[in-house]
């Protein structure tokens, strides 16, 4: 329980009562032993609406305990208003540490993005999950996609892929590149960019994914072979920012967002926050460190 | 000696079919002599009962019968398309032919799908898939078949629309702007993608105008001719039976009434339907 605090009688630790947690945390272990597999889960609504990250925040409160440090990006930003409010309600909820820095940080929760630096083996990344099953845009019923995924029978993903080369010559699946994970599940990895799908391959971090809405749990465990589709002449490409650098600090090997200026001219910005405050030596490691408790402390003192 | 001494393709082992609950005496009350499918006593239905026959390496073979007589229904159990009520099916192309095809996993029966057997249907909505282009229909079966090269794929799917007539350059359009021949054609060229031995057509030309009919049924035979490929031909229609076929089956209610060389069935059959059906052509 949250110790001397306001909602201390009201609430468990991490919000989600122990029963679920022991639910969400059994599944895990399922989805962990079955790398790519989406195991379904039950739960009780959260306090947020459906689409707002609550699949990440089942996986998250469900495996968070009182010494980690927890960082929430969404887009790469740590400053968003989705990134911002989840964090405070994690804060809230746990009086766990939360933090900028990526190196810091035991648990990180995300939208689209992975860190640009890279994970160790004592972290965890959880992923917000807005369509877990990657089959969906070739076959619309449930039950199909669900034996296909029994049978390894995949030929429609295939040939969709073949079907956008034809008619683009590139496939052009932008974000949420399927995968084929240790080679048996096709995976959809959250819509995270092609850039960060090598990210995920034979990585040292505990990969876990989670959505909300379909209440579906995977996992790709360390050390796991993760690989995009391709055919044996039409290759797997990351995001070519060639052309482009970060306009704050000339730094090119990065994934770049692209911002529009009035005039239209084009510039790009380093996406992941932390990385760019560390590249440009800036040294803002901002430590949010119970803020918030800090605050109801005060609210209750009134 | 092995199962497979008479050198036989496919052989079907009292394949049987019935839908709903049937009691010992359902296959005693239905059939030809009762003129019915339906048994009196449960109300079952039986599709089609104690089918068997040889098939041999390139040969063809007709399934002939009205409407309801259970003749697409054999070869749907023999594509996987239907589980069977009983009975059993060997291909001497998988496992030597000691392996019963229709007691396999899922994965098998699509392995044998897909590298071993071809299926037109009359519809070609059942056969191809109209979101994808013609291309992408015949690249599926190569995938399924382990291509993974488009360039292969697309030279293969090109041949092959080339062979079955269909102009090349419409490769990459969907078969729902083609003609029903064409729609016809591209079935085709799906279902022999991977050199099957052996070929399933259930009502090919059926729904075809006469002269679009004969240009299907003459690359059919060129086909035969050329790849040397067994199939079954099912057919409601007399003159496709006599043009494609070497030996035929007759149907009625569920059972084989009659089976024999198809000239012989043409020029004097036996049982009384054959008869009626015979002198209903001509």
């Amino acid at each position: 329980m949250i110790e001397n605090k306001k909602y201390a009688n009201k609430y468990n630790f991490a919000f989600i009562d122990e029963a679920t947690k022991k639910e969400i945390r059994r599944k895990l272990l399922k989805a962990v032993a079955l790398p790519g597999h989406q195991v379904p889960y039950s739960s009780p609504e959260m306090p947020i609406s459906r689409g707002w990250g609550t699949g990440g925040l089942h996986v998250t409160l469900s495996v968070i305990g009182r010494d980690d440090v927890f960082k929430i990006i969404d887009q790469g930003s740590d400053a968003s208003v989705n990134a911002c409010n989840l964090r405070e309600f994690v804060n809230f909820m746990t009086g766990c540490k939360t933090t900028f820095d990526t190196a810091e940080a035991t648990l990180i929760q995300t939208r689209h993005r992975i860190t640009e630096e890279e994970l160790k083996e004592n972290q965890i990344i959880v992923f917000q999950v807005p369509l877990p099953e990657p089959l969906r845009m070739v076959e619309r019923y449930e039950a199909k996609t669900l034996q296909m995924h029994a049978e390894a029978d995949y030929s429609k993903m295939w040939v969709s892929l073949y079907e956008s080369y034809v008619r683009y010559g590139a496939i052009m699946q932008g974000a949420g590149y399927p995968v084929m994970v240790n080679k048996r599940y096709i995976m959809s990895p959250s819509p995270i960019p092609r850039w960060d799908t090598p990210n995920l391959h034979q990585a040292k971090t505990l990969f876990l994914f989670g959505a909300g809405r379909e209440k579906r749990l995977y996992a790709v465990p360390p050390y796991t072979d993760v690989e995009p589709l391709e055919f044996e002449d039409v290759n797997f490409e990351i995001e070519d920012f060639s052309e482009a650098k970060c306009y704050k600090t000339n730094y090119k090997k990065a994934f770049l967002d692209e911002l529009y200026a009035d005039d239209n001219s084009r510039k790009y910005v380093i996406s992941d926050s932390n990385f760019l405050d560390k590249i440009s030596d800036k040294d803002e490691t901002h430590q949010y460190s119970n803020k918030y408790i800090d605050q109801l402390e005060a609210y209750d003192q009134k | 000696m092995t199962r497979n001494d008479n050198n036989w393709l496919l052989r079907v082992n009292n394949l049987t079919k019935i839908y709903g609950e049937p009691n010992e005496r359902t296959l005693e009350l239905t059939g030809p002599e009762f003129n019915s499918n339906i048994c009196p006593e449960t109300e079952s239905i039986v599709a089609c009962a104690d089918i068997s026959f040889d098939l041999y390496p390139g040969e063809v073979l007709g399934i002939v019968g009205e409407s309801g007589s259970g003749k697409s229904t054999v070869v749907k159990m023999l594509y996987f398309d239907l589980e069977k009520t009983a009975g059993d099916a060997w291909l001497s192309a998988y496992e030597s032919g000691e392996v019963n095809i229709l007691e396999e996993s899922n994965q098998r029966k699509r392995f044998i799908r897909n590298r071993l057997m071809g299926m037109v249907y009359q519809n070609p909505r059942d056969g191809l898939n109209f979101g994808f282009s013609s291309g992408g229909n015949i690249a599926e079966k190569l995938i399924m078949a382990g291509q993974m090269h488009v360039g292969n794929i697309r030279e293969r799917a090109s041949d092959l629309l080339y062979k079955t007539e269909v102009p090349v350059q419409r490769m990459d359009d969907r078969p729902g702007t083609f003609s029903g021949g064409m729609q016809q054609r591209v079935q085709i060229s799906k279902a022999i993608a991977n050199n099957p031995p052996l070929l399933f057509l259930d009502e090919v030309t059926t729904g075809l105008d006469v002269s679009v009919q004969a240009k299907v049924l003459d690359l059919i035979r060129e086909l035969q001719n050329d790849l040397g490929i067994a199939m079954i031909v099912v057919s409601h229609d007399l003159s496709v039976i006599r043009m494609l076929t070497d030996r035929t089956i007759v149907m009625k209610n569920g059972r084989i009434v009659e089976s024999g060389l198809t000239d012989q069935i043409l020029q004097d059959p036996q049982h009384e339907y054959s008869q009626l059906l015979v002198s209903s052509l001509l």
